[in-house]
């Protein structure tokens, strides 16, 4: 099972989802300006070039993240071990570039392993076969993530304003065109998972609810409206999508969490059969 | 029409470079991102193992066999390092930067490649030369890179302080 971890780190790496290359080739035919032009030219060159080598298209191999949908009678032991140990080997074998530090001596572990890292976010389903995704999480659009507590009485408006304040501050700095993961109610902790997790979603679907699906489409098209461009040199592609996930709050708060992702949005799944 | 250029450079060749050129650096270039900046304020002059004059935000993805070799190393967020790029242009007099993301300084030339390109930028890397402070770890550590046409690069921000991220 580690080899299986290690080839999924490497794949996740090496291939963007297609759907994510898609939006990107959409981006480069809609600009016009030659610079916004010359950014996507070169991420979507970029792409295949790491396809092609097999290598990661970022340095920034990010902090490794797994969401784990456990089988029936899966060994969950036996599963983090093997993440653990797959991301040690991966480090050396893809490569990864060696992210995890203590965040106050900042001294590197030199594996990518820590304190509470590789983050596993354990789920439980039915299916006889246990779901291992892999989410490798840069700093420079995670470090452009915010969260707010907003007063119920600031509603759709409240909400709307904040995405789009924290868009626009982030400027060029989350490697644009981003996708966006919004997390709406819950509670503080329950808002930020639902933002990453709203990540996971492909770019070419809505929520199911009407209304959040409406509330994705008119946040994509203000945010589109910024001018912020690839990499921030301007343009009409600031983001390729905003995602939007929900849960149900306290009647006296509403949470906000904006998870930013930069275009290099690498994900990748494996299937892990028996135990 | 892209530019080439070759480190190290003249001041005259710097002052040139107009907001929006399209560049190809070749020569050494030489990385440093938070740790490396802290330490190299720090030190002594005659402590430090580099030229700063052209610094390229980055933390290299590396591996070791024989010689190290780049494998992926795209720019890194340059705003983080604001606030020293005034003292850096001061003591070592540094010239251009490359980075990603915008920077306010106007202290100096600002290059940008964009982010998330790390293969791309990889293959215009011929050689690591050296790796200085690896005790800070592998992206923290001062990586001396010789490339070969490394870009497209954009001016961001020119001599005369023309900067493509003011709108």
């Amino acid at each position: 099972m580690k080899e299986q971890i290690v080839e999924l780190i490497r794949r996740a790496h090496a291939q963007l989802p297609r759907d994510v290359v898609t939006a990107l080739r959409a981006a480069y035919r809609r600009e016009d300006g030659e610079i916004a032009r010359l950014q996507l030219r070169n991420m979507l060159e970029n792409i295949k070039l790491a396809k092609k080598l097999g290598i990661p298209m970022c340095q920034d191999t990010g902090l490794p993240i797994f969401y784990v949908y456990l089988a029936k009678n899966a060994d969950r032991k036996a599963i983090e071990k093997a993440i653990i140990q797959g991301v040690k080997e991966a480090t050396q074998k893809v490569p990864l570039r060696q992210n995890v530090v203590n965040p106050l001596t900042r001294k590197n572990s030199g594996n990518n392993l820590g304190e509470g890292i590789p983050l596993i976010n354990w789920k439980f389903s039915n299916r006889s076969a246990t779901e291992i995704l892999y989410l490798p999480k840069g700093a420079g659009s995670e470090n452009c993530s915010a969260a707010k507590m907003l007063k119920p009485s600031e509603g759709l408006e409240g909400i709307k304003e904040f995405v789009l304040e924290t868009v626009k501050s982030a400027g060029g700095k989350p490697c644009p065109p981003t996708i966006v993961g919004v997390g709406i109610g819950g509670s503080f902790d329950l808002a930020a998972k639902l933002a990453k997790e709203a990540l996971l979603r492909p770019i070419n679907s809505y929520s199911k609810r009407g209304d959040i699906a409406r509330l994705e489409k008119e946040l994509l098209k203000e945010i589109n409206s910024l001018g912020i461009g690839p990499m921030g040199f301007g343009g009409r592609t600031t983001s390729l999508k905003v995602n939007i996930e929900y849960a149900a709050c306290h009647t006296a708060s509403l949470p906000v969490v904006v998870n930013v992702q930069c275009w290099a949005h690498r994900y990748a799944r494996a299937i892990v059969h028996g135990n | 029409m892209a530019i080439k250029l070759k480190t190290p450079m003249s001041d005259e060749q710097v002052k040139k470079l107009k907001a929006g050129d399209v560049v190809y650096v070749s020569g050494e270039i030489v990385t440093a991102r938070d740790r490396a900046h802290q330490r190299a304020l720090e030190l002594r002059r005659s402590e430090i193992p580099v030229s700063f004059e052209v610094i390229y935000h980055s933390g290299p993805l590396v591996k070791k066999n024989r010689e190290w070799r780049a494998i992926s190393c795209g720019p890194t967020t340059s705003a983080r390092f604001e606030k020293y790029i005034p003292k850096m242009t001061k003591k070592f007099g540094t010239k251009i930067i490359i980075g990603k993301g915008g920077i306010e300084a106007k202290n100096c030339v600002y290059l940008c490649f964009t982010g998330g390109c790390g293969a791309l930028a990889a293959r215009a890397v011929k050689r690591v030369k050296a790796v200085h402070w690896l005790d800070l770890g592998m992206p923290e550590a001062v990586w001396v890179l010789e490339v070969e046409n490394f870009g497209p690069l954009v001016v961001a921000i020119d001599a005369r302080g023309n900067s493509l991220f003011k709108r």
